[in-house]
Formats: structure tokens, sequence, C-alpha cells
């Protein structure tokens, strides 16, 4: 963790499993992490990986059936998320803990004006009066750098562009003064000038206001550029963890590795043949008994076969759930 | 007959129009330009890459050079033939030519029909073969893009989205098609696929001879798989050059931000340089501003941005730019030089 500060939100052994037709779904699989004050953690991994569950688990965002979330820890300001009453968890959902979703379309309601939908955040977790909550909306919007804040609090969703929507669900979000904002591929549905305004907007939030994010994206251009640590998902699993800087430069996973080099670079040569990773994402039918990416993986050896790796350590906040890794670390 | 060097596809002043009617008589009242005059060629075997933001235009154009849309003006010239006026009678005979890779493989294939019937449903509508030269055509198609020939009996719903699009490429590819558009084609698909079908594509192409238009907003992709790129905004292509120019040395102020912008992996690069960062969002096509396209968001922007449009020209051999930068750039350096002489003489 950086700077040794404690941590704000602390995941433990999180599981979470849909009951479909026929079966089970393990979505998510014995997930841990931490999270320090101020920090900012890249969640990264394709579609299916579990990475937008796992945040919606601890926030008890999935309706239940078909979700259950199994076990696990998620300790909050000295409470267990998982073990709260409902009322208690609405609280600290849009309060203490802001959320941001992909799509800002379909995320605001369309038929209130956008100043209202603020308003209402400020009055249910802080009881403002209506003048006062007005300006604090007004605050907000200009906090996320929407011109001519106090007329656009009139407006309806469909009155902004795409990358304003996105502002004001951030503004939304921060709301309440969160201590953790959770931002799940907020840049997703957006242009690339526009994802470049809103990543240089979140960062000077984060900057300005000291609280901690976690963003959830599948890609690794945006995590390098704005995160300080970084988690990868596959098939419902962390593999690999490290600071933002020893992850690109020092993958220990084979599927990090893999990702790494499967999308062209601008700043590299360019490749004459791109380098594919075969196969495709695991089905996530019942708990994982072996390494999800044995498959698929061009290192895979006896043992990944016949049990689930582990987290091991590398050293300076680095881990990776990989065998051969752990073996090559030891051996060196 | 036409020989190699002509280009396969060449597009002229291609303007799409969009009507909008208001008002209680349904009157046009304006109109959404979503191509406005746009020129370009594309070689025998070569890929042109196609990239702008959201909206601006590079699907609708791309579907325009198909003749998916009645065109509103403009030259569309495919293998020497002119097919910007055509009626569709005239066009079926020329449609197995060219044809369309899609973006969303989950939408673009008839949940109904088995990957079997998609891919032979080209074959039906456009050739005579029999019965058992179209069921072999479609299985040799099938190990062409990588299907397992197993498969041909099922429905596209069980399929991944990286096969799925496989399929999409399959039936484009029936009819010995000589001009693809690729609309798109990786958007859908996660990052670890995206890489399986640009090789595909790239293989394809080279097996078959086929000429690509890619049309894409991932810059990092695009320069992987196209020679040249064209880069649209709000309508108009603002700069054309080959691939390295482009790429090393970007003219246009937008195609500078544009790339300036492309999130790289790699936390050494991009968390200490510094980006072009856009102000405001892109203006809308019903009401581009006066002058150039991007006068409201250019950072070199000059007082006649927003009174003249500017001209797209060569400014040097293979290299076109709209902007106001480089107007009177070839008779500038001509200047110099004619200067130059003198001095020396």
């Amino acid at each position: 963790m950086p700077n040794g500060a404690p941590a704000v939100l602390d995941v433990q052994g999180l599981k979470t499993v849909f009951r479909v037709r026929g079966g089970e779904v393990h979505a998510v699989n014995d997930v841990s992490f931490d999270l320090a004050a101020g920090e900012l953690l890249g969640v990264v991994g394709e579609s299916g990986s579990g990475k937008s569950v796992t945040m919606m688990s601890l926030l008890g965002l999935l309706p239940s059936p078909p979700a259950d979330v199994r076990q696990g820890r998620v300790t909050f300001e000295g409470q267990d998320l998982l073990q709260v009453s409902d009322s208690k968890l609405r609280a600290v959902r849009g309060g203490r803990i802001g959320f941001v979703f992909q799509d800002p379309m379909t995320s605001l309601n369309p038929v209130f004006t956008v100043g209202y939908q603020i308003i209402e955040t400020l009055r249910a977790h802080m009881g403002l009066s209506k003048s006062a909550a007005r300006d604090r909306a007004q605050e907000l919007l200009e906090l996320v750098g929407i011109p001519s804040a106090r007329d656009r609090l009139n407006d309806y969703p469909h009155q902004f562009s795409g990358g304003m929507r996105q502002r004001v669900m951030i503004a939304i979000a921060l709301a309440c003064d969160p201590k953790v904002l959770i931002a799940d591929e907020p840049t997703t549905a957006l242009d690339v000038t526009i994802q470049a305004q809103i990543i240089e907007l979140m960062k000077d939030l984060r900057d300005k206001l000291g609280m901690a994010v976690i963003w959830i994206t599948h890609d690794l251009g945006v995590i390098a550029g704005i995160a300080d640590r970084v988690m990868v998902m596959y098939g419902g699993q962390v593999v690999e963890q490290a600071p933002v800087r020893d992850l690109f430069r020092n993958p220990k996973h084979p599927y990090t590795q893999a990702l790494l080099t499967t999308i062209p670079k601008l700043s590299a040569e360019r490749v004459r043949r791109l380098t594919i990773i075969e196969g495709q994402p695991p089905i996530l039918g019942e708990a994982p008994t072996a390494c999800s990416f044995r498959d698929r993986c061009p290192k895979a050896v006896a043992i990944c076969a016949q049990q689930n790796p582990p987290r091991f350590d590398f050293g300076a906040g680095h881990d990776a759930a990989c065998f051969v890794a752990a073996e090559t670390r030891d051996a060196g | 007959m036409l020989d190699d060097t002509t280009p396969l596809v060449r597009i002229r002043d291609l303007k799409m129009h969009f009507p909008i009617y208001s008002g209680m008589l349904r009157r046009q009242t304006g109109a959404v330009k979503a191509v406005d005059g746009v020129s370009f060629d594309i070689k025998r075997g070569e890929t042109l890459g196609l990239v702008g933001e959201s909206g601006c235009g590079k699907s609708t154009c791309g579907r325009a050079v198909l003749r998916l849309y009645d065109i509103t003006d403009g030259s569309i010239q495919i293998d020497g033939v002119e097919i910007g006026n055509a009626g569709q009678s005239a066009l079926r005979p020329l449609r197995p030519a060219m044809q369309m890779v899609f973006q969303d493989p989950q939408a673009s294939l008839n949940p109904r029909m088995t990957v079997e019937a998609i891919i032979r449903e080209p074959l039906d509508e456009h050739t005579t073969l029999s019965k058992t030269d179209k069921a072999q055509k479609v299985l040799d198609l099938m190990d062409a893009v990588g299907l397992n020939r197993r498969f041909a009996k099922r429905y596209p719903h069980t399929f991944s989205g990286g096969q799925r699009q496989r399929i999409g490429i399959a039936r484009a590819l029936a009819l010995n098609p000589k001009f693809i558009v690729c609309d798109e084609p990786i958007a859908a698909l996660d990052v670890s696929i995206q890489a399986q079908v640009v090789n595909l594509l790239e293989d394809l192409q080279e097996q078959f001879g086929l000429t690509y238009l890619f049309i894409s907003h991932d810059l990092s992709m695009v320069r992987h798989i196209a020679q040249r790129i064209a880069v649209m905004y709000l309508g108009k292509v603002v700069e054309l050059a080959p691939r390295d120019p482009l790429y090393d040395a970007p003219l246009h102020p937008y195609t500078r931000a544009l790339l300036s912008a492309v999130p790289e992996p790699d936390p050494a690069i991009s968390q200490t340089r510094k980006r072009v960062v856009l102000q405001g969002d892109v203006p809308s096509p019903a009401n581009p501003p006066d002058g150039c396209n991007f006068c409201t968001r250019c950072p070199a922007v000059m007082d006649v941005c927003r009174r003249i449009d500017p001209t797209f020209q060569e400014v040097e051999p293979g290299r076109f730019v709209a902007c106001h930068l480089y107007e009177n750039h070839a008779s500038k350096t001509e200047k110099a030089e004619a200067h130059a002489n003198q001095q020396g003489s």
C-alpha cells in the first residue's frame, strides 16, 4: 500500500454466484483487495471477468435472486457492508461511497431535470434544505466543469452531450463528499477526445478532494494513465496485482503479459503481425479447481490443471496467481 | 480492361445529407450533413483506414460508398464503374463485388438462421450453383475464417462474439468480393479477441487480394492494419496521408489532438506526457459552424478559420489536409525556393 496509509476499504474472500437455469455461474471467486485513502486503484479485465459484479456485490446492488453473495467480508468505516441492514447500506451507497456507471444516458432519469436529480441525492443523504441543496448542486456542476451551471440545473439529460452527462453523473456521485468513488467503465461510451477530458477531470478531483477511487475498465491504456495500483481480473478471480509501473514493466502472470502484447501501441514500432491470445474466456459453471487461464496459457504445466493457484507474493505490493511465475521466482 | 494502377475505389465530393422535417406540414427545415464533400481513392489491395469520433460520419460514409443509401451528391466509381447515381436494378449485379462487415455481430446475424444458412444466403441470391456446390462452398468459407465445420448447423447465439464476427466475415467473402467495407469490425470484441479477428482480416486480404475500407475509432489498431488513413471530423475528411507520416507528424490540429488523446498502455509515457485536451464537444452536423468545421475547438484557430472553409488539398505528395495553416503551403515553398535562386544568381 502506498505510504502505508490505512485501508479505507478492505474486501476479503468475496464470492458471488448467480443461479441460472440449469446451474450456477461463479462470477466472483474469492476476491480480496484493499484500497488506501486517496489511492486510485485500477481494475482491468475483459467482459465476464467479474470486475463489475465484484463492485456491485460489495454495495449490495445485485438483485437477489439470481445473485447470491455467498462469502466474504467488506470492511468500510468499521462495519461489514455485507452484514449491515438495508437502510444502513442505503446510507453508505451514494453517500460515503459514490458510484459512476458506464452509460450516462441510461443512468440518468430522462423525465427529471439534472438539477432535480442532484438535489434529490443531497436531500436524501445530507438533509439539506431546498435552497441549500440548490446552491450545493450548482457548486458541484461547477466543480466538474459544466459552464453556466445555475442555468443548466434546469435542463434535462437529453440536452447534455455524452461527455457532459458523464460529468453530471460524477457530480451526483461526489454530492455527499464520498470517501470512495467507484467508477465502472466511466469513459467507455465516450470518444477519445472526451475521454481525455474526463480522465483529466477525475485526476484533478481526486487531488482536490482526496477521495479514493476504484476505476474499472477493459482499457489498459486508460489504466496506465490514471492508476496508482492495478488489479487484473480473469474468470472471476484476481490474477495479478501490482503498482502501475511495476505491472506494465514487469508483468508476472501470463494473462497480463499476453494482454500487454496483444494490443498495438502507438509509441512502439509497428509489428508485422499481432500476437494473439488463443481460445476463449472461460465459462464459469463451477468454482475453479484449476487455473482458469491454463487452456489459453502458453506456459501451462501439469500442476496448472490440478490446483487453482493462490496469489503468490512477489514483494513490493506485487502478487500474481501463477504457479509458473512463482517457480521462476523461487528458482531465481 | 483497367490496369492495376488505377484505384479500385474513387470517391469525389461525396455528400450524404439526411433531411430534417418539422412543423405541422412536415416541411423540410434543414439537413443533417453527415457526409459533406468527401473525396478519396482506395488502391487495389490496399487498406484505407477511416478514423474519427462518433458522429463524424465515418459509418455513413462507408455505407454511402456501397450505395446502401441514395446519396445526395457526388461520384462513386468502383472498378471504373460509376455507381453514384445507379438505380437498384443496375446496382444488383455489382453487389457481389462489394461487401460489408458490420460492427455488431449480434445484430447483423439473423438469430433464426443457422450458420450454414447465413453464409449460404448470398450464394442463393446471386449465384446459380447447385445445392451440393453451395454446401461445399459454405464449408470452404468456414475453413477460411477458422470456424469449425461441425458447427455449421448451429445458431448464432451459441457462438462467442469473436466467432460471430467470423461468421459475418465468411458471409461477406461468399461472393468473392473485391472490396469490403469493414465498419468497426472489432469495436464490440474483447481485447484478447480483437487481435484474432484483425489477423484473420489481414490473412484473407493476402489470400484473396481484397481491398478494405477499414472504419474504426481505434487509432492504434488502424495504424496496424491500414496503409493510408483518412481522418474525418464533422462530415469532412480533414487529413489523408500514408500511415507513417500521419502518425509521426500529423498536420491537422484535429489529428494531433486525436492522437494525443489516445491512452497509451505505458505508465511511463502516459503519466508524464502533456496531452492536447480539446475543449468542448463536437458541434451538431445539422448546424455546423461557419468557416472550418473544427474552428470551435481548434487550439490553433485564426480569424480566417471562422469565415472561410479551408480547401482539401495536397500539401506534399500523397498528403492531403484541409486547414488554413497549410493553405498556400506549396506556393510558399515555391516562393522561398525562387527567392533563394534569385539570390544565388
